[in-house]
């Protein structure tokens, strides 16, 4: 369904006018960006007739009236004043983007001593475009429609990550995507991330909201992990109830390699997270892991594709969600084995607790299965806290509110034991509880108000 | 300590105790003893405050106060404990996290300083060996891959954490082979104080060798149907239950 009038009167002027400003930068980035908006006036904004979008519905949270900045504005504030991320001993290298932006103006770029490349992926663009061009929408093709060609048309920066051979990054490297404009924001960020060969990364990536304004962020993300690269990426989503997100990451796997996307959805109005891993090697590992907490009238939605594409691959999804209130969650899984796909093995999993009976969940697991030695499982369960673990705690003295935070917390201990750097498992240990109590899950020394 | 008085209780309409009535003291050791389906698990979890069942008549006073009126959490803190016949696997629950926040719930109810993580640990030790268990729990999630027979024992370890004042074990004796049968009543035996009553609910005469009670009574069909001294348990080893059976028939 091509654009609708309204966002076309948007979309047609903004684009216009951003295409100025995108003239400095690389051809083939104003090639991706024209492919991208030709796609957008072509097939407009997903809405609920598409089976991929039945239960979340993209027309109620992204406001033809939110705005986008598509000049880097100027920031009042010092970031390091008002943002300290106290992950304990986790002693993380971090990287910001503020509303879309790269926050570091005078050091957009940097190469570490390690030779990781990390920073603003416009600046990149213009500076590696060897390793940009060979990459960006390459992992996106497979799944090209309005949003993604929103994204292209209109990303403003993003981050990038390139990791080289044989390279082990022992810190983590932390992103920390702020939303704080004093507007209702429209905002489009573009991630692209490279494991080199046999290399390992630790990524982590926050994302927060400074101010109560309306935002819808849509966010892509290509990862690609050459022959025998280990990337792990954990994204945290810890935003106020007015900020609406489309995440959708684009993993593209090489021999074996290993991605592994951990996606704790702790916070948010609306969120709707994409993951499309597509196996291409052999021998390749993917783990997808989730964990989304919602309450009054949050909307999680959490969409996989799998996709075997070679022999003997692994894929491992593991997604648990707790729903109060009238909080709704949705989780779509595909694992599509082609033909060629012989010895697959694919696992998945989705259990849902609810604590209430206005609380919602819609769990939709889908195997496409083309080859005929596979191993493949799939489930989903959907039920309440266990009367009878219930009943064994309190009798032993333990008091009704604890016992249910105490199985809550096992439940979704299982998500959060799958993170691998100790101390970022710890931190989110901690701000697990604290959601879970009904404590603002911010950390301490921090003046980021998340929710 | 307990008075139980014209207890009836149902569930999804169908009754289950007809009218128990029993008075436990300080210092006493009953056992309850039945066929399958006489009701003794459906008496102990209306004990210890299971919601499920329907308590349609009767009291239950416990050191002078209504305990009906009172949540689970509640009456394990004014020392009430239920050796589960299934206990629970609560996969994700740390055992000694459980054990831990269990032990300083109760003891601030009692008073008493919560304990440290140190002096936690300590008494657990302490503890564990009244059932031999070792560290075999360490790390572990409550109940989780228990066997049998290592179920029983972390109930009993339970107990001994917890110090009640009135314990009742359900059918702690099923599926113990004689060994772990007697580690786990040798744990029972030494935690008895004159202070202290337990109520023993069995449906073997085997356990009663070890722990050895004061009173006897037989359930069948929701009721009290006899009560005696130890020998009562001998005479229904030897006679089985269709004795009483057949003597509730003709009544």
């Amino acid at each position: 369904m091509e654009l609708s009038e309204v966002f076309y009167t948007k979309f047609s002027g903004a684009y216009n006018e951003f295409k100025l400003e995108a003239n400095g930068q690389a051809p083939f980035i104003n090639k991706w960006r024209e492919e991208g908006y030709q796609r957008l006036l072509l097939d407009g904004i997903p809405h609920k007739q598409l089976e991929d979008w039945k239960y979340s519905d993209l027309n109620k949270v992204l406001d033809p009236a939110f705005i986008q900045l598509l000049k880097k504005p100027t920031y009042t504030f010092r970031l390091e004043d008002i943002f300290r991320c106290d992950v304990p001993d986790l002693d993380t290298q971090s990287f910001t983007t503020l509303d879309g932006w790269y926050s570091d103006t005078e050091n957009p770029l940097q190469v570490l001593p390690d030779g990781v490349i990390i920073g603003s992926f416009r600046e990149a663009a213009l500076k590696y475009p060897e390793i940009v061009e060979k990459y960006l929408g390459q992992a996106t093709k497979t799944a090209e429609d309005g949003l993604s060609g929103m994204n292209a048309a209109f990303a403003t920066d993003g981050m990038f990550i390139y990791i080289p051979e044989n390279c082990v990054v022992e810190v983590p490297l932390q992103i920390i995507d702020i939303i704080s404009a004093e507007t209702d924001l429209l905002v489009n960020r573009r991630n692209l991330f490279v494991g080199g060969k046999n290399s390992v990364a630790n990524v982590v990536v926050c994302d927060h909201s400074l101010t109560f304004q309306k935002s819808f962020t849509n966010s892509f993300t290509e990862v690609f992990t050459e022959n025998g690269a280990v990337f792990n990426m954990t994204m945290i989503q810890n935003s106020s109830n007015n900020t609406s997100r489309n995440s959708s990451v684009f993993v593209s796997q090489k021999g074996r390699s290993t991605a592994t996307i951990n996606t704790i959805s702790l916070h948010g109005g609306f969120i709707r997270n994409n993951i499309h891993v597509a196996l291409e090697g052999e021998f390749a590992e993917s783990n997808l892991h989730g964990l989304y907490l919602g309450d009054r009238n949050q909307h999680v939605d959490n969409f996989t594709i799998v996709n075997h594409k070679v022999p003997d691959c692994l894929s491992n999804q593991k997604y648990k969600g707790i729903l109060d209130d009238q909080a709704r969650g949705v989780f779509t899984g595909r694992v599509v084995v082609s033909r060629d796909a012989q010895r697959t093995n694919a696992f998945q999993a989705n259990n849902n607790i609810l604590l209430k009976d206005t609380a919602h969940v819609d769990s939709k697991p889908q195997l496409e299965i083309y080859a005929d030695d596979v191993r493949c499982s799939h489930g989903a369960t959907v039920g309440q806290l266990d009367t009878e673990a219930l009943f064994y705690l309190r009798s032993r003295g333990i008091n009704e509110k604890e016992a249910r935070m105490m199985l809550m917390f096992s439940f979704a201990a299982e998500v959060v034991d799958k993170i691998t750097v100790p101390a970022l498992k710890l931190r989110i240990t901690d701000m697990v509880e604290k959601r879970l109590r009904g404590e603002l899950s911010r950390c301490n020394h921090c003046a980021i108000n998340c929710c | 300590m307990l008075k139980i008085k014209d207890l009836r209780v149902s569930i999804n309409n169908k009754e289950i105790l007809k009218g128990i009535s029993l008075n436990v003291n300080k210092g006493e050791v009953h056992a309850i003893m039945g066929p399958n389906g006489s009701g003794k698990s459906t008496l102990a979890s209306v004990l210890a405050g299971r919601d499920i069942y329907e308590i349609t008549a009767g009291t239950v006073e416990y050191n002078g106060k209504d305990l009906l009126d009172q949540a689970p959490d509640v009456r394990a803190k004014e020392g009430i404990f239920l050796g589960f016949q299934y206990p629970v696997e609560i996969p994700g629950v740390n055992m000694m996290t459980f054990m831990r926040t269990a032990v300083n719930e109760i003891r601030t109810h009692r008073g008493l300083e919560p304990l440290s993580a140190k002096a936690f640990l300590a008494l657990s030790e302490e503890r564990k060996t009244l059932v031999e268990i070792g560290s075999r729990f360490d790390g572990r999630s409550v109940n989780e891959g228990f066997s049998g027979g290592e179920k029983k024992r972390n109930e009993i370890y339970q107990m001994a954490m917890l110090e009640p004042t009135l314990a009742i074990l359900d059918e702690t004796d099923s599926g113990l082979d004689i060994d772990a049968l007697k580690v786990v009543a040798n744990g029972v035996n030494k935690l008895r104080k004159p202070e202290n009553a337990t109520i023993v609910i069995t449906h073997y005469q085997r356990l009663l060798d070890f722990i050895i009670p004061d009173f006897v009574h037989v359930l069948y069909n929701g009721k009290i149907v006899k009560s005696g001294g130890k020998e009562l348990a001998l005479e229904l080893e030897i006679r089985g239950y269709d004795w009483i059976k057949k003597e509730q028939g003709e009544n």
